[in-house]
């Protein structure tokens, strides 16, 4: 792993074609000392947010009782009213990823034309995985499966106004188990599959291009560069930049409410720790705490490190539940499954006209809306690590891979699972969302090691979901800077923690879920705009196919 | 007594920095020792540079300048890191053994970097070095 850090600088960077401004990196930054302190941040775009959240947190603490039902209404108008909006839109980013593998705009190269990757494969992946899905993917790998399995196997239901009041996925598959496994497999892998990734790819595309190849400082209002010109620079920057800001914090703050309330279950299933608001609070604080130690440890040292031990520990428990599970079911799902995800997918990925209003509303809504509050941090996480990839690979590896791996998760954990539920294993069906992981571990031998294993690695995806989130909105409130004093990194890792405390306290997991939603909502139109900037963007760059390429010699 | 004298520059701060830069040839002048500028990027654009690439010509220029008006020898070598805040003292001290450098003289509490609860850069390298260490405050 080591060698591959210092190439850097060695090899020329090869043709690119920078975009021209008078802007400086840090020109509208205030470097000042609070204490002990020293501070370099973005003067409106880290006053205006940092404050904003300490009013946030404040403000829920004090109202839990009232806060609670506000988010659920917020968060039920949005889905339900611009639900067409949410889905439109990820399918746009589909397309537009899907579009760049196969265009000649894919041989550009992120960093220009003879830039060389700043990380091995292994390592690359392993921080994808950790920062895209991590908790989720624990939280939902055996849940979402059962759960549109037996909506599906339970068939429709209408109400009085002849609405749908069943929660299966189109038109369900009412008393047969093989149309109903199929059905709800292709419902979570469209959940889990191309759309999300293609979230993720389109903002990191757009952050590495106009930061390594157009020379912009790494934030979000750099990519509209294209579309506002030099007025980025000014209040329509400060807002793209805040929006963002607010859009990561929340979307982690769910993810780590997500962590927490898994976490704390966990616990209580092996060891009897009972889960009391106390015990959540407590295991916020204490993940935040290593959180802490790893932020100030670095990229390198810290999120890197824990990646790869996550990705190991993930492997291990996958390959134990393919060998120990119904390993032929297993692999025979995972070709049928796959097979069912292109085949449903059309009607899944309709934004209009649907019958299925719970499910598309109440699910898929939801997921794209906080995917995409996920993908600032998501999006500039990989953004940093991709240097050097060309747009194809870079595509290639961050949504087709991807999506690969989760069909295959979804499949061993979600199959084995509804195997075992057709077999007559109620329990995992009975059994709460945060809890159903552990409740089909216990079903397969060594279950007390497994389920250990499981609780650890849902603790290590929390602690580099904080970490690089912390990195992440320090460079996006210090105007791009990634250098910037570890304090400010201090300051946004607390909050994250104290933020998931707030909502948590202030009406559960419908609070964080309304949150992500509601700042999902504002996020999904600027990213609209990002995918014409980056067309724009890539049209005027050289292509390379490689290193040492004719784009470079031509200019020698 | 001296061969090879790593100075690192902050880029970003060049101006803060003549009092050490002025101590290295001095001392280099004395015991007719080469010097050696290093400079700790990141792959990001900064205030410094769009690339790595304009980052490593900059401090080639400016050991170039500095050669040209002191007479001495001045190479350059410039290092990208991951994460410059985190890893700057670390980069330091490794490259002060791989650059096969035996004196480290470098400006200590550079606004910005530099604080109370966190060791300054000059303090990490002076504890951690192999080579005599001159910080300049």
């Amino acid at each position: 792993m080591g060698s591959e850090a210092d190439t850097g600088i060695e090899s020329p960077d090869g043709a690119a074609n920078p975009i021209e401004t008078d802007y400086e990196i840090g020109q509208d930054n205030i470097q000042t000392e609070i204490g002990p302190f020293g501070l370099d941040v973005h003067n409106p775009v880290f006053m205006i947010s940092g404050l904003s959240i300490v009013a946030f947190v404040f403000l829920t603490l004090a109202f839990q009782e009232s806060v609670g039902p506000m988010f659920n209404d917020l968060r039920g108008w949005l889905t339900s009213t611009f639900d067409w909006f949410f889905l439109s839109a990820a399918n746009i980013f589909v397309i537009l990823c899907l579009f760049l593998i196969v265009s000649p705009l894919g041989r550009v190269r992120l960093g220009g034309a003879d830039a060389t990757p700043d990380y091995s494969y292994s390592g690359w992946f392993a921080m994808l995985f950790a920062a895209g899905m991590g908790i989720g993917l624990m939280f939902y790998g055996v849940s979402e499966p059962i759960s549109h399995f037996s909506s599906s196997i339970g068939g429709t239901a209408f109400g009085d106004d002849g609405m749908r009041t069943d929660w299966a996925p189109l038109g369900a598959a009412v008393g047969d188990a093989d149309a109903a496994f199929d059905l709800g497999m292709a419902a979570t892998i469209f959940h889990w599959g191309l759309h999300p990734w293609a979230i993720y790819a389109t903002v990191a595309l757009a952050l590495a291009l106009f930061s390594f190849n157009k020379g912009l400082p790494l934030t979000m209002r750099s990519v509209f560069y294209p579309i506002f010109g030099e007025r980025v620079w000014g209040w329509t920057g400060h807002v793209i930049d805040i929006l963002a800001v607010f859009a990561t914090l929340f979307g982690l703050a769910t993810s780590l409410g997500f962590g927490a309330e898994q976490a704390n279950a966990g616990l209580d299933f092996l060891f009897g720790i009972s889960v009391t608001d106390g015990s959540k609070v407590f295991l916020i604080i204490a993940i935040t705490g290593v959180a802490l130690i790893s932020v100030l440890a670095g990229l390198d040292a810290g999120v890197k490190r824990l990646s790869e031990i996550n990705m190991v520990l993930a492997a291990l428990l996958l390959l134990f539940v393919v060998l120990v599970g119904p390993t032929m079911d297993i692999i025979k799902g995972f070709f049928t499954s796959l097979v069912a995800y292109v085949e449903y997918l059309p009607a899944l990925s309709n934004p209009v006209g649907r019958a299925d209003t719970n499910f598309s509303q109440g699910w898929t809504s939801f997921y794209w809306a906080w995917w995409i509050s996920w993908s600032p941090f998501v999006g500039m996480f990989i953004a940093r690590v991709s240097r050097g990839r060309t747009v194809r690979e870079f595509i290639t590896c961050v949504l087709i891979i991807p999506s690969l791996v989760c069909v295959f998760w979804m499949t061993a954990f979600g199959g084995t699972a509804v195997h075992m539920v057709s077999e007559g294993v109620t329990a995992i069906a009975e059994a709460g969302l945060p809890i159903k992981l552990f409740t089909m571990l216990e079903q397969l031998p060594m279950h007390a090691i497994t389920s250990f294993l499981g609780i650890i690695l849902v603790i290590v995806f929390f602690v580099t979901s904080s970490d690089s989130g912390s990195l992440v909105i320090d460079t996006i409130t210090a105007g791009g800077k990634v250098d910037a004093p570890v304090p400010q990194r201090v300051f946004w890792c607390t909050f994250e923690g104290l933020v998931a405390i707030a909502l948590l306290l202030g009406g559960g997991l419908g609070s964080l879920q309304a949150m992500a939603v509601s700042t999902g909502f504002p996020f999904a139109i600027v990213l609209l705009l990002a995918c014409f900037s980056i067309i724009q963007g890539l049209r005027t760059e050289p292509a390379a196919v490689g290193p040492k390429s004719e784009a470079t010699k031509a200019d020698d | 007594m001296y061969q090879k004298m790593l100075v690192p520059v902050d880029l970003a701060h060049i101006d803060k920095m003549e009092k050490a830069i002025q101590t290295a040839i001095d001392l280099a002048t004395h015991y007719k020792s080469e010097l050696c500028f290093l400079a700790v990027g990141t792959n990001t654009p900064s205030s410094v540079a769009h690339s790595p690439k304009e980052f490593e010509q900059k401090l080639s220029d400016f050991a170039q300048e500095t050669a040209g008006k002191s007479g001495l020898k001045v190479s350059a070598d410039a290092e990208i890191a991951h994460d410059l805040a985190t890893d700057l003292s670390k980069i330091l001290v490794r490259k002060a053994d791989e650059l096969g450098t035996d004196v480290i003289v470098m400006a200590s509490h550079i606004p910005g970097i530099a604080d109370h609860i966190f060791s300054s850069h000059g303090g990490y390298v002076a504890s951690h070095a192999d080579q005599s260490v001159f910080l300049v405050r």
